[in-house]
């Protein structure tokens, strides 16, 4: 987890507290057609737990009427009946056990499958302010600690209760003087578990975020282990390491002393209430109150009891642990895509035309830390533009807008004649396709991955789109060629190829526009100019949207935007800007040394 | 990044006692104190077997008043004071072994974190190729958290039954050897229960990890890709795919959970079947008076028969738990056993002082200078050698795989101050002849020499801190900017810093962050762009002022604008150093002293801008735009 995350959870804090409980109705709510299970499992239980607190007083019986009387027949008879207790028992313990397991790994499913669902509705804004590792995390380990957490809970929060009340209704139906040691027991025994809840909440809390410290440190060290080799860091991290551990050492014990206290103070409890009731039972059985099985079978119930009160405290305390995790898959359930379909999004676009009116851009929609600011830009159909700019001018920014993959925080975006935001999502971005800086290929063939531009391509049209792209003769220089496989991160192909590959992917979608950002940044010139080549020719009517940092890969271009600082400076062809940006002249000129030599 | 794949095969334990004994050996220090830890939990258990005990004596007792009228009251009262004092005995124990193992406990985990981490921090990078982040990170997340639970409930636990099943059959035979026999037979069934119901549970489980590491694996994978995936509207694609895995996964550990669920309720009832057993034979023992049986001693025998099963059912839940965390620790185990990356160099760097005549002084003072302490072990004497940046190749054959070579036969020679570049498609081996100058890998054939001393004899992290690098990918540590900077070197002050920023170009945008040189900066650096990244990079390695500079596609991110305008601070850091650079942009490398052109590990051409582009050869090719470069 990043420090973004931790700076998260502290700004919602009291936003979850207000809404405590509607995060839990929230989470639960997705037990969904597994309802039935979910309560059939605890009903199953009432059964499995009347027969367990039947069962003592059978045995009670069974000493007090038969053993003691010397009536064997009595004592078979009852035996019988125990046996028979103890398989009907059986039955409904092994019935809640399989609906347990089925109402909580369904509900995992289902929550599982809600949070895949709600994070592919994310719009970009979203997921840059969870981070995708921790969009993971949360996906993964969070919903595996829900998913035992819910299991204990359908298992145990209707088990210790019913248990408590029906040992508690058995032991006063059975002798209700004895019982009074009750009202002292429980009491006890409920006021420490509370203490104890209240009080290692806010320390777990604390571990917790001590665990997400150091599992950050250990990441950051996987992942730059050549920097720290490098600058033979090793021993420095290693002190900044243990920091950590000892950190982590520390809230555990802080936490967890509270949490061991539990059993002692349930094993004192117990005992008390066992000695007392021996002493006031004896007195009473000597009076001739009490049989002495009965009395046996008393103590079996105070540790019933006692043994259910225990399980509620565990519960508890096993719910502040996951609270953590429920709290973390709440805010992703919670998080509205910022951008959602209008709901009478059914316009389409008339052209392949893009004009920007007075548009303006924060990432953190604040009108004071502009990346875009009052851009005015109108791109005919069919028009090849090139964009050039610094580092940090928000040309990415920029084309982003177009198919709207962030909203634009001032002004409007106009494609194909309608507002972006009058387009429904889907429609607007397959007429829009964008080839990205930082790229994907999942894995799979090559052929399965140029399908998501059109899953029902024809292997022409495929040969086609890769031929434009300059693919398609270095994936039939593959053994497999289309069919080779990329396995997950598409690790077998060169940065320039991947390049090529992602290219002749967004071709295949036939959009009315293309967008390429840097995408052609590790393709030689001459590749990259056939590229250009074949896009002029076969996509004429396409409105082509170039970013690149080489001056040779937009010289061409109808018109060339060279942008500084969030806002564009010049427009102009090749030739003209040479005479009349300075910006672009001195980028020309940068590539340009020595190369005349 | 690698794929993190979360598909680990939850594996037996190969060697259940040597790793238990290992895990032991962790808990230094604490060898009092664990022997406390079983007495308490030893007196714990006992407390609660010598309650039951007790409670026969008492029934008895009050048996007797019924059939005699007289009680005896005193004798009531002390076994009961005898009672409660056990008790509070055995209250007082569990508290105090659970807070001492508590201890133990997270100290012990300490100790194996921080030894896993120390020992991977030594290891070869060769290692991190070999293994996926996912892989090494469950160590220390899946792994460490099973042994945690292990050693705070567990061994407690398994200490606690053990006790417990040998006090209560100890007293069972005492009481009855002939209603034993019916617990012997008991204990037979159960053993075959929990067999039948642990081998379907844990196949189960296995099944389960499976499907929950393909599941983990497909999100993860979207996750990553989540920005192209928006960009294709593939979302429900992905939502169909996903759901297919999601219902396997959901089947797969619906089975293996009722298996696990089943067992306690099957045990529970067992135990009342045998109680029924028990009563019906003991009544009747009882009755006939076979063995000298008392309803007092049946009454407690009862009492020892639902104690009985309760911590065999409690083991049989540990076990899988244990058996996971041994899994574990064997893992962990393996890491740590790891050969570290070899350093048998003897050959320091330090800062010198250096007389007009050449004469070498060594001094803790920072000149400017360093020289290489060398050790001579024949004669024991000391020489020194100035730090020059004489980088000599001498053949090397060199393959990340033992059967695929990426370097054959490289010689090269890199004479102090110069800039060396290599230029080549990717795999060409640019890279890998860096990965050798500051050995991240060894050399089998060959010989590379700095400063004419073979580098093997230089102890590594000298001859690394001797060279500064700037590599392809930009990693930034969480921290602020300023100590991200200092990273490069730890001594560094506020002014040096602002220097190397300055240098880098990177003062202007740091200034305009939030917070400064004082802005947080997370893990992977998310809030910077990957051109301002590779900035602090570069200040990183400006602010460590070694001798030798290497720059792996430093500039790759930077557009050309701005590189032109570093091109000014890099030149003055460059100057006086011996300076390696990869890149891609031929523009970067046309000043350099001599351009290696590489191509299948071999040295195709070499010569400075001129000489190649004169050649009419591959250079030439490359640089006018005929070839690609990928």
């Amino acid at each position: 987890m990043t420090t973004e995350d931790i700076d998260v959870k502290i700004v919602d804090r009291y936003f979850y507290k207000k809404r405590g409980m509607q995060m839990y109705g929230t989470i639960l709510s997705h037990i969904g057609k597994y309802k039935k299970e979910a309560i059939l499992s605890p009903v199953t239980i009432i059964g499995e737990v009347a027969m367990e607190v039947l069962i003592p007083m059978v045995m009670g019986k069974i000493i007090d009427n038969g053993i003691r009387r010397g009536d064997i027949g009595y004592v078979v008879k009852m035996g019988i009946v125990m046996v028979f207790m103890a398989a009907c028992s059986l039955c409904f313990g092994a019935l809640a056990a399989r609906f347990s397991a089925v109402a909580a790994m369904g509900f995992a499913k289902n929550l599982r499958s809600s949070l895949f669902r709600r994070v592919q509705s994310f719009s970009f804004a979203n997921v840059d302010k969870f981070s995708t590792a921790s969009l993971t995390t949360r996906l993964t380990t969070d919903v595996t600690n829900i998913q035992n957490a819910f299991m204990m809970f359908v298992r145990m929060a209707f088990r210790s209760p019913i248990m408590l009340a029906c040992a508690t209704i058995m032991a006063v139906k059975q002798n209700a003087r004895l019982s009074l040691v009750f009202l002292f027991a429980i009491p006890a025994l409920g006021f420490a578990v509370f203490f104890i809840i209240s009080k290692a909440h806010p320390r777990f809390e604390k571990m917790l975020r001590q665990y997400d410290s150091m599992n950050g440190r250990i990441q950051e060290n996987l992942i730059g282990i050549r920097v720290v080799k490098a600058f033979a860091r090793e021993d420095y991290e290693k002190k900044r390491f243990e920091e950590n551990t000892d950190s982590v050492r520390l809230a555990q014990f802080a936490a967890e002393k509270l949490v061991i206290l539990n059993m002692p103070i349930m094993q004192l409890v117990m005992y008390a209430s066992i000695v007392a009731i021996l002493f006031f039972g004896g007195r009473m059985a000597v009076d001739g109150g009490i049989g002495t099985g009965e009395l046996s079978s008393f103590i079996m119930y105070v540790g019933q009891i006692l043994m259910s009160l225990m399980m509620l405290s565990m519960l508890f305390i096993m719910f502040v642990v996951s609270r953590a995790s429920l709290q973390r898959v709440y805010e992703v359930l919670c998080e509205e895509p910022a951008i959602k379909d209008p709901e009478d999004g059914n316009v389409s676009a008339e052209d392949g035309s893009v004009r920007f009116e007075n548009v303006s851009f924060s990432y953190f929609d604040d009108m004071n830390n502009l990346v875009l600011d009052r851009i005015d830009l109108d791109i005919k159909s069919g028009e090849t533009i090139g964009i050039i700019g610094g580092t940090g001018s928000s040309k990415t920014s920029l084309v982003q807008l177009i198919p709207r993959l962030y909203d634009a925080t001032a002004g409007r975006v106009i494609v194909g004649g309608h507002d972006v935001r009058e387009y429904a999502l889907g429609t607007l971005r397959n007429q829009v396709a964008m080839v990205l800086q930082k790229n994907v290929l999942f894995s799979g063939t090559i052929r399965d991955n140029l399908r998501w531009g059109d899953e029902n391509a024809t292997d022409e049209e495929i040969i086609d789109a890769c031929k434009s792209a300059c693919a398609h003769d270095f994936i039939m220089g593959f053994p497999n060629g289309y069919d080779t496989d990329l396995g997950q991160g598409g690790v077998n192909v060169s940065g320039g190829q991947k390049q090529r590959l992602c290219i002749a992917r967004a071709l295949l979608k036939k959009p009315r526009i293309i967008i390429l950002d840097d995408s052609t940044s590790a393709v030689d010139t001459a590749t990259d100019s056939s590229i250009r080549k074949a896009f002029r020719e076969k996509l004429a009517d396409t409105t082509t949207i170039i970013i690149a940092q080489r001056i040779s890969s937009v010289m061409d271009a109808d018109r060339i935007i060279v942008m500084d600082g969030g806002r564009i400076t010049d427009t102009g062809t090749h030739e003209s800007l040479l005479q009349t940006s300075e910006i672009y002249r001195e980028v020309y000129d940068s590539q340009q040394k020595g190369a005349d030599e | 990044m690698p794929p993190k794949s979360q598909q680990r095969p939850m594996a037996k334990p190969e060697n259940t006692i040597a790793t238990l004994k290992r895990i032991f050996t962790y808990m230094y220090g604490f060898r009092i104190q664990f022997v406390f830890v079983v007495i308490g939990i030893t007196l714990s258990s006992g407390a609660g077997i010598a309650g039951n005990y007790l409670l026969k004596p008492i029934i008895d007792n009050i048996e007797e008043a019924l059939k005699t009228g007289s009680w005896k009251y005193s004798r009531f009262i002390s076994l009961l004071v005898v009672m409660a004092v056990i008790y509070a005995v055995g209250a007082a124990s569990s508290l105090f072994y659970q807070r001492m193992m508590m201890k133990i406990s997270t100290t012990t985990l300490m100790r194996i974190r921080n030894d896993l981490f120390c020992k991977m921090e030594m290891l070869p990078v060769r290692f991190f190729d070999k293994h996926t982040h996912g892989e090494l990170m469950s160590l220390y997340t899946n792994d460490t958290d099973a042994i945690r639970e292990m050693l705070s409930n567990s061994i407690a636990q398994f200490i606690g039954s053990a006790v417990t099943i040998v006090g209560v059959f100890t007293m069972m035979i005492i009481y009855s050897w002939r209603l034993t026999i019916l617990v012997i037979a008991m204990l037979f069934v159960i053993f075959r229960v929990i067999g039948f119901v642990g081998s379907r549970s844990s196949k189960g489980f296995i099944a389960q990890q499976k499907a929950l590491g393909t599941v983990n694996g497909y999100i993860e994978e979207m996750i990553d890709g989540q920005k192209v995936v928006k960009v294709f509207c593939h979302e429900e694609k992905a939502d169909e795919e996903f759901d297919a895995l999601n219902e396997e996964l959901c089947e797969a550990a619906t089975h293996a959970h009722t298996f696990a669920n089943i067992l306690m309720p099957i045990m529970n009832n067992l135990s009342y079947i045998h109680y029924a057993a028990t009563a019906i034979i003991g009544g009747i023992f009882a009755v006939k008076g076979v063995g000298g049986m008392t309803v007092g001693t049946v009454v407690s025998y009862l009492q020892f028969t639902r104690s009985f099963s309760m911590p065999i059912t409690q083991v049989s839940q540990q076990l899988n738990s244990v058996l996971t965390a041994l899994a574990g620790a064997e893992r962990i185990f393996r890491v740590i056993d790891e050969e570290p990356e070899a350093d048998e160099g003897y050959v320091t760097l330090v800062n010198a002082d250096i007389a007009a005549d050449g004469t070498i002084t060594e001094t803790d003072r920072r000149t400017g200078r360093w020289a290489w302490k060398h050790p001579h072990k024949a004669d024991g004497t000391v020489t020194y050698k100035e730090v020059r940046g004489n980088v000599e190749f001498d053949d090397v054959v060199f393959g990340y795989e033992p059967d695929k070579t990426v370097l054959n036969g490289i010689s090269l020679y890199a004479k102090p101050g110069q800039k060396i570049a290599f230029v080549g498609s990717t795999g060409a081996g640019k890279t890998t002849i860096i990965n050798l100058i500051n050995r991240f890998y060894d050399v089998p054939e060959g010989k590379i020499r700095y400063d004419g001393i073979n580098i093997n004899k230089i102890k590594k992290d000298d001859l690394r801190r001797s060279q500064s690098i700037v590599l392809q990918d930009t990693h930034l540590f969480t921290g602020t900017v300023m100590e991200n900077i200092r990273y490069g070197r730890l001594d560094a002050t506020d002014e040096e810093v602002y220097a190397a920023a300055r240098l880098a170009n990177a003062d202007s945008f740091i200034k305009h962050l939030e917070n400064g040189y004082e802005t947080m900066l997370t893990a992977d650096g998310a809030n910077l762009s990957q051109g301002q990244r590779q900035l602090l990079a570069i200040a990183r390695a400006a602010v460590a002022d070694p001798p030798v500079l290497i720059l792996d596609e430093a500039t790759s991110s930077i557009d050309t604008r701005t590189e032109a305008l570093i091109e000014k601070g890099m030149d003055s850091l460059m100057e006086g150093r011996t300076v390696f650079v990869i890149a891609h942009r031929l523009s970067t490398v046309r000043n350099s002293h001599a351009i290696m052109v590489l191509e299948h590990g071999r040295i195709i051409e070499r010569g400075d801008h001129k000489d190649l582009i004169a050649l009419h050869g591959k250079y030439y090719q490359l640089y006018t735009g005929m070839f690609e470069l990928s």
